[in-house]
């Protein structure tokens, strides 16, 4: 079914509008437009980064592509397949292919259930030719521990005797149980400390490396993206603002949010102080967004024609077009 | 003539400390230890630094090193019990642990104050931001509810809020995270304090933000001349804006250096480990290093460097004894056997 060259996941104009219920006589609220019109493609084994900062539509974007959220419009496409418009039954079967590591790994694994009970269930809800009898099941189970390193005791403990770094390996496990094309990672390292974080992203990468997984990698933390991605797409507002490879990206932003966002990192270099541009204010509200390109009103370029026209996410790589793991695709009217 | 015998008081009035020539802050061999079913909890255990006036001190370490429950101690805000403390937190050489509870009033939130990290449950969401600062300012000051709400107006102002006027009269959730940390600021700034302890006071937020607040504390540590003492996990913050810096594991202090040498020569394997371990935003480094296992659980420090199992250059000896601080020049100081062998 999928053809060589052809991307795993092909999102197109996804839209997410959340409407609040009107009470009587009331004035319609306004609709709060969460994730607006946005594209991108995400090929086999590679990871693309969603960035942006909070409330710019990142999560919501990646539990639209799992159907976790329904979106409003657009198109989702694995493998070719339109994800959208499958009913329920065809849907459940296709979700074997798609998994997701939250963010809390506190909150994201049952109290109730040992560890070994959280990752065979899956295989327990789709088994396998492999998975077909609880022995193969808790075979697997073992093996799974193996690869995201956890002792093998720890299939008999619950989830309250693990720590942070380890509950996040549990959710790996859980996620790898049913050898998935594609990994929805939710901020998965951000509640980890930071020498716990390497041992996680070290992992997810030894993961992709060998069973060719490709990652959406939500996150905040613009180091850790520029450590595992191979591709980054910058948010703002609920659009997408800029379209990279990770060296061009970090090196050449042109969009201007994305170069002040850049900038705002903090270097751990005392000897570096670099020319920071700040931002004045905060983002404004999703439910009452700027017209024309929804940067405008706290961009340093802006000019009339940005209040009037949004501009078009155009490729302004520099070299034949067509090649999309060349495209640096920018919205914006000047750069 | 009995009342013509004025007896100085031994220790100088807390309030009137300005000026005086003791150190502003002096932490020294604080310990604040927690008596549980499970056993004694060290969370703080022989810790000592100094902080200078217009001075920032970094306390850098990982979740449950002890680096809040330092801060909370020095302006004892640990209840006793459970807790137990013992050293000395010297504020212009008065012993802010030996202090009646009124007497620690008028120094908390007045000469000592502290931003916390979660800036929506550290303010109160049925009171109007402004009668909230103005409050500090009536606790701590002679001044009627007028004139303690113009000052809130005047706070506001300070830490940039746009039009502080109307937005004195709102409440916190009408704020953002990055503005109710601007809030939070202005609390703590109200009575002009001498010293501000920052409990990751950005963790929360988003990058733009960070780079908003931490330029906004730099400004007011300039215009104001106050002490910073910045809590934070990120050495990224502790590169951008502190002078000095304490690394703390498991309760006690590690090294302690001025930021440069600390950046350029850093000598604990513990910091070292962490300046590796941190993904890189200009080289792309293959792979991570990693720090194997995790930081002990409180119970378990035994005898011997409590690094030590996690440490790729530990001996027998720092299974077994515990290692002092030792001077390496210019104040850097570290507790490791093994720093004089690893030192470039």
């Amino acid at each position: 079914m999928s053809l060589p060259g052809m991307p795993l996941l092909e999102v197109r104009g996804l839209t997410k509008h959340y409407v609040a219920p009107r009470r009587w006589f009331a004035r319609p609220r306004p609709v709060v437009q969460a994730v607006d019109d946005v594209s991108f493609t995400l090929r086999h084994g590679e990871t693309l980064a969603l960035v942006g900062e909070s409330g710019c539509g990142k999560t919501t974007t990646a539990k639209s592509v799992l159907r976790l959220i329904e979106p409003t419009a657009g198109s989702v496409k694995l493998d070719g397949e339109e994800l959208l418009t499958l009913d329920a039954a065809r849907m459940r079967e296709r979700r074997r292919d798609l998994q997701i590591i939250f963010q809390d790994p506190y909150a994201s694994l049952s109290p109730r259930l040992t560890a070994g009970a959280i990752v065979t269930e899956p295989m327990r809800n789709f088994p396998l030719d492999g998975t077909q009898s609880a022995q193969q099941r808790n075979y697997r189970a073992a093996w799974l521990f193996a690869k995201v390193g956890l002792r093998p005791e720890a299939l008999k403990r619950y989830p309250h005797e693990f720590s942070g770094g380890q509950r996040q390996r549990l959710g790996i496990a859980r996620a790898l149980a049913l050898q998935p094309k594609l990994i929805v990672c939710d901020e998965p390292v951000s509640a980890l400390d930071v020498s716990v974080q390497a041992q996680v992203i070290n992992l997810l990468t030894d993961l992709q490396a060998e069973f060719g997984i490709a990652y959406l990698f939500v996150a905040h933390d613009l180091a850790v993206v520029r450590h595992i991605s191979h591709r980054v797409a910058v948010m703002y507002l609920g659009h997408v603002v800029e379209v990279a490879d990770r060296d061009t990206l970090f090196a050449a932003p042109r969009h201007p949010y994305t170069e002040i966002l850049l900038s705002a990192v903090p270097v751990p270099d005392p000897r570096r102080h670099a020319k920071r541009i700040l931002l004045s204010g905060d983002p404004p509200s999703p439910a009452n967004p700027p017209s024309g390109c929804r940067f405008h009103t706290r961009c340093p370029l802006a000019q009339a024609i940005c209040r009037e026209q949004k501009p078009a996410l155009t490729d302004r790589a520099a070299g034949p077009a067509g090649d999309a793991g060349r495209e640096h695709l920018v919205a914006c009217h000047f750069r | 003539m009995s009342f013509t015998t004025h007896t100085p008081s031994p220790q100088p009035s807390p309030a009137s400390g300005r000026g005086s020539s003791a150190p502003l802050l002096e932490v020294d061999d604080l310990h604040t230890h927690f008596d549980t079913v499970a056993g004694t909890v060290r969370s703080v255990d022989g810790v000592s630094w100094r902080l200078d006036a217009g001075q920032t001190l970094g306390i850098v370490g990982e979740s449950g090193c002890g680096k809040s429950v330092t801060a909370l101690s020095i302006l004892r805000l640990v209840p006793t019990p459970p807790a137990r403390h013992g050293g000395r937190v010297r504020y212009r050489g008065t012993d802010l642990l030996r202090l009646d509870e009124r007497a620690m009033r008028q120094i908390r939130g007045n000469r000592i104050s502290m931003i916390f990290q979660e800036p929506m449950t550290s303010l109160n969401p049925v009171l109007s931001i402004g009668r909230q600062i103005a409050e500090t300012v009536q606790v701590h000051q002679r001044v009627g509810r007028r004139e303690a709400m113009d000052r809130s107006v005047e706070m506001l102002r300070l830490v940039q809020v746009a039009e502080p006027e109307r937005r004195v009269a709102e409440y916190p959730h009408q704020f953002s995270g990055g503005m109710r940390q601007r809030v939070m600021i202005a609390l703590a700034l109200a009575c002009n304090p001498e010293v501000l302890i920052a409990d990751e006071p950005t963790t929360a937020l988003d990058v733009t933000i960070q780079a908003q607040i931490l330029e906004l504390l730099k400004e007011l540590q300039g215009r104001l001349g106050m002490g910073i003492v910045m809590i934070t996990h990120d050495l990224g913050v502790v590169a951008e804006c502190c002078d000095r810096v304490v690394v703390m594991y498991a309760g006690r202090k590690v090294e302690e250096a001025s930021t440069l040498e600390l950046f350029d020569r850093p000598l604990h394997p513990y910091t070292r480990a962490l300046m590796a371990s941190m993904p890189s935003m200009n080289a792309v480094a293959t792979r991570l290093t990693e720090i194997e296992g995790m930081v002990p659980a409180p119970f378990d420090v035994g005898p011997g460097c409590a690094f030590a199992p996690r440490c790729a250059f530990a001996t027998e000896r720092c299974r077994r004894e515990t290692p002092m601080l030792e001077d390496f020049g210019g104040g850097h100081v570290v507790a490791c056997f093994e720093a004089r062998r690893l030192s470039p």
